[in-house]
């Protein structure tokens, strides 16, 4: 049998968090709350005799994620008209770029399995949204919210190879935009969507055989299980001696089944041509030169910086990083005092444990970075040890109070004092003469055994250090 | 005793500024005259009598405030293609039948807020497409000078309601001639402002990179106060200017010294009525009669306006008229599905030109044809507009006629779409070129019908033809007729 490898092209739509819509004064609001149809005028619902006009702020945010993305700002920008009749498109076009974007040819460096790899990035352009029917049955509802809002289309090459691969590309790229603040990366308000390019073709060809287009996908999670679901069709396809053909297909979530959309010679033909309402738009190099002086710092050179300047590995700085609201919690606490790698311990620890469990972003989480460096600094100085550490951390995940208190309040400091502990440690020697011969004997790996019994009769509370030099300086007594 | 619907908006000024005479008895003169012979002319769609006495009574009040406008108080009408605030605007469409829009086109709002009192809407051929205001879905709108004949178009209803003293001063769309020829066919003064000097915004779309607002009156300095009053940048319309805005009323003189005029000979063609020559010559000698200095030139792809435009305009125009499907505004003819509604909608909707130009725009945008029509089409703009730029290099005003004949008889041309596209042959390049031009009425036929001799002007250059309209109007008595309805 043929190995397969697939060719994967995505297309990203983020909406840009702008004031105002792409074209008209109307505010950008969260279009899954907001009342339906309360965020329109005469521009953006289509009214006959007016204009649309370009806004800059829009094409501020375009220039900044061209700017991450490696692209070349182009100069010389057209907006064209890509006519197709829907209800959600009130003009009856969309206005998008089309022969002239504002941003070509760069790239994004992603990793995956501890390997680097470059994903090209052909173009990024401003286009228009369009709003959002519900179909109730015999008669849908048109909500034109959404309608006007700007959009960056950012197009891959298809470099990437596996799944992996575009959901690495997906995540960094959604990092990037987050960390730009011209999107807020919630997928689940459909602010970031992705279309996907699919071909496969036996490993090692240079081939591109036919590709499909799988279209609103929103989620990245419902890209990778659509681009899963449609490499193994492709390839059952060539397998079977069929054909792959040429078609926009759509996802269904509930089956997890990619489907045919349309066939490429049912396409509709666009007919783009320039929008004689907007003039050539020019970009002039300075305002480009001043949007990259002031851009933020991006993933990567945050990672970097981590990497040399808190001497973390490049695992936990690409962790650490990837999300901008991480980053900044995680910089927060060494604000507060923290050690680097202990911070970095317990966040990617126990902190993303909880988080992942009771399903909490990072901006929700009620223990304040200041407070974990509270936590950390009761462990260094042995007030408990790091198994009540957990606990003590749990509680604070919970309720949101200080470490100190959580430990006064249950009693769980650490027990450090010698002579309490020397009398326990002496009871257990005696209690257990067996034991004691087969360690002398050079069965060292029986020191867990005792130090376990302490800790049982204290209830984790014994401070471990302290035991274990009590046990060795019995036993050597001992020899 | 005056008669009110005789005066010049000039005229009517002082008297309204003198407190001679009030707005509302001015606007009531025009609105009983509108009542007497509309029902013969049918120029106006709407006549919103109550809304425009109540703006009369309003100029009345800043009036005796002191208040001076040239336009305070001054009645107008305005084409149905042009938004108006809650009354109903309809371009001469079914499709937009009983449509309220939300808001004012901007240069309605300027007009407005100089206090001018609207009559009312005027009729058009739908959506602004035809030569002879008979593409109206509604009605037929006679010229005043042989109510036999059309007015022409597509901005008959505001021409014959100015010619007609229905109004003493118009609103009108010119995308290929639209006011230009009218206004000659007419008999009234009409000028197509440069691309880009009115602003834009509310002017229901034909053709988005040809369309320009420009106002019709009974004489170019009544011209001249109009565009006064809507000319200037809006942040709102991208194609529109920030440059200065001139008093365009300070460039009327009355000689012509010095004044370089150019007469192409591409327009004087083939199938011309020589009276329409022999009248234009005749007014282009009493131009040198005034001092200025007449030379030949040659704009050599004038033949190549028309077929350049009928790619150009429906093409933008078919991406236009998309919008209207019975959604948001206008009737919706409700079938089976989603889809057949949208049929049926605008199936029923639109009439046979407005069709006809949107399937030739379709097309001209298809892949495939794209290249060959809309961009060959672009490039060849260009060539016309740079004829244009040569010959403003050795001449100030472009001299010519109108239009290849004077008004034609109602029904005469229907049926041949070419023939009547042939109206605009003389008028459509300015528009392909961004220039501006004006009609100013040089004469009568044998018929008495009358005839406008055109002046041509660079972009941006609307005070050098108002200046030769001007002097070549002061200098003749044609715009002192008036037909007998
Ligand atoms: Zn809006």
């Amino acid at each position: 049998m043929t190995e397969y490898e697939p060719v994967i092209g995505l297309e990203v739509h983020a909406e840009l968090l702008t004031h105002s819509k792409m074209f008209c004064s109307c505010p950008v609001v969260d279009s899954t709350q907001a009342e339906p149809n309360t965020t329109i005028c005469p521009v953006c619902t289509a009214q006959p005799g007016t204009l649309p006009v370009i806004n800059r702020q829009a094409v501020e945010y375009a220039i900044k994620v061209g700017l991450a993305l490696n692209c070349t700002i182009n100069e010389f920008n057209v907006f064209a008209r890509k006519s197709y009749f829907y209800p959600d498109l009130p003009k009856g076009y969309q206005i998008s770029q089309y022969e002239y974007p504002l941003a070509s040819d760069g790239y994004l460096d992603i990793e995956v399995e501890g390997e680097t790899r470059r994903i090209g990035i052909t173009r990024a352009h401003l286009e228009e949204d369009a709003g959002k029917n519900t179909h109730m049955g015999s008669y849908s509802l048109v909500d034109l919210n959404r309608a006007g809002v700007p959009l960056l289309e950012i197009v891959s090459e298809p470099d990437m190879q596996s799944v992996e691969e575009a959901e690495a590309y997906s995540r960094k790229l959604r990092a990037i935009l987050v960390y730009l603040g011209v999107n807020h990366g919630d997928m689940s308000k459909g602010v970031l969507r992705f279309e996907a390019n699919i071909s496969v073709r036996p490993v090692g060809s240079d081939e591109l055989r036919t590709r499909t287009e799988i279209k609103n996908l929103n989620s990245i999670r419902a890209m990778v299980r659509a681009t899963e679901y449609e490499i193994a069709r492709q390839i059952e396809v060539w397998e079977s001696g069929g054909e792959v053909r040429q078609q926009t297909m759509g996802f269904n979530e509930e089956t997890g089944k990619t489907y045919t959309q349309r066939l490429k010679e049912d396409s509709d033909d666009y007919r783009y041509f320039p929008d004689p309402d907007l003039p050539p738009l020019y970009i002039e190099r300075e305002w480009v030169d001043e949007i990259e002086a002031s851009l933020p710092e991006l993933p990567d050179a945050k990672r970097e910086r981590f990497v040399t300047e808190f001497k973390l590995s490049s695992q936990d700085a690409t962790i650490l990083t990837t999300d901008k609201a991480i980053a900044e919690y995680y910089e927060a606490a060494l604000d507060a005092g923290g050690d680097p790698q202990a911070v970095a311990n317990w966040v990617t620890g126990e902190l993303f444990k909880l988080m992942n469990q009771d399903e909490v972003a990072v901006e929700d989480v009620k223990i304040t970075p200041a407070a974990l460096v509270e936590l950390i600094e009761l462990v260094d100085a042995g007030t408990i040890n790091s198994t009540t550490a957990k606990d003590v951390f749990a509680a604070m995940f919970e309720s949101g109070e200080g470490a100190a208190a959580i430990v006064e309040d249950r009693g769980l400091a650490q027990i450090s004092d010698t002579g309490e502990l020397e009398a326990l440690v002496d009871r257990i020697i005696a209690a257990n003469p067996d034991e004691v011969e087969r360690y002398l004997g050079g069965k060292e790996g029986l020191m867990s055994f005792f130090i376990g019994q302490v800790m049982r009769e204290t209830r984790g509370q014994a401070n471990a250090g302290i035991v274990t030099q009590l046990f060795r300086d019995k036993f050597d007594a001992l020899r | 005793m005056i008669n009110l619907t005789d005066l010049t908006i000039k005229d009517a000024q002082s008297l309204l500024q003198a407190g001679e005479i009030t707005s509302v008895d001015l606007t009531q003169a025009y609105l009983d005259r509108i009542a007497g012979i509309d029902d013969t002319l049918q120029a106006f769609l709407t006549v919103t009598a109550d809304q425009a006495l109540a703006q009369a009574q309003q100029a009345d009040q800043r009036l005796a405030k002191g208040e001076h406008n040239p336009l305070l108080g001054v009645p107008l009408a305005y084409k149905d293609v042009l938004c108006t605030k809650g009354i109903q605007t309809t371009c001469g469409s079914k499709i937009l039948e009983g449509y309220r829009p939300p808001y004012s086109a901007r240069a309605i709002e300027n007009l407005d807020a100089a206090g001018a009192v609207m009559l009312g809407k005027t009729n058009c051929d739908e959506f602004a497409m035809g030569s002879s205001t008979e593409n109206s879905a509604y009605q037929v709108t006679h010229n005043p000078w042989d109510i036999e004949r059309v007015p022409g178009g597509s901005s008959g209803g505001s021409a014959a309601a100015v010619a007609g003293r229905l109004a003493p001063g118009a609103l009108g769309t010119d995308t290929g001639g639209s006011i230009r020829q009218p206004a000659s066919l007419c008999g009234c003064v009409g000028l197509k402002p440069s691309y880009g000097r009115v602003s834009r915004y509310g002017l229901v779309a034909y053709a988005s990179s040809l369309d320009q607002i420009g106002p019709f009156a009974r004489t170019v300095e009544d011209v001249a106060l109009i565009l006064n009053v809507i000319t200037g940048y809006d942040p709102q319309d991208s194609t529109s200017m920030n440059l200065p805005v001139p008093d365009y009323t300070a460039a009327l003189t009355p000689d012509l010294k010095g004044v370089r005029v150019g007469v192409p000979k591409e327009y004087f063609i083939e199938g011309m009525q020589p009276a329409v020559e022999k009248i234009v010559r005749a007014a282009i000698d009493q131009m040198v009669a005034l001092g200025a200095e007449v030379k030949e030139i040659s704009l050599p792809h004038t033949d190549m306006a028309l077929p350049v435009y009928y790619l150009i305009a429906p093409a933008e125009a078919s991406a236009n008229l998309a919008r209207f499907e019975g959604q948001r505004y206008g009737p919706r003819i409700s079938a089976g599905s989603m889809w057949d509604t949208y049929k049926q909608t605008r199936g029923e909707g639109f009439g046979p030109e407005v069709k006809r130009r949107i399937m030739l725009g379709t097309y001209a945008l298809s892949t495939g044809y794209y290249d060959a029509y809309y961009l060959k089409a672009q490039k060849v703009r260009t060539l016309i507009k740079q004829d244009y730029d040569r010959a403003f290099e050795e001449v100030d005003v472009i001299a010519c006629p109108v239009s290849p004949t004077t008004a034609f008889k109602i029904g005469e041309r229907v049926d041949d779409p070419l023939q009547m596209y042939l109206s605009d042959v003389l008028s459509l390049a300015v528009n392909l070129a961004g220039i501006c031009g004006i009609s100013v009425p040089c004469g009568f036929d044998a018929d008495d019908l009358p005839v406008g001799l055109q002046l041509l002007g660079p972009a941006f250059g609307e005070e050098t033809i108002l200046h030769t309209a001007y002097a070549y109007e002061q200098s003749t008595d044609w715009h002192t007729r008036v037909p007998e309805l």
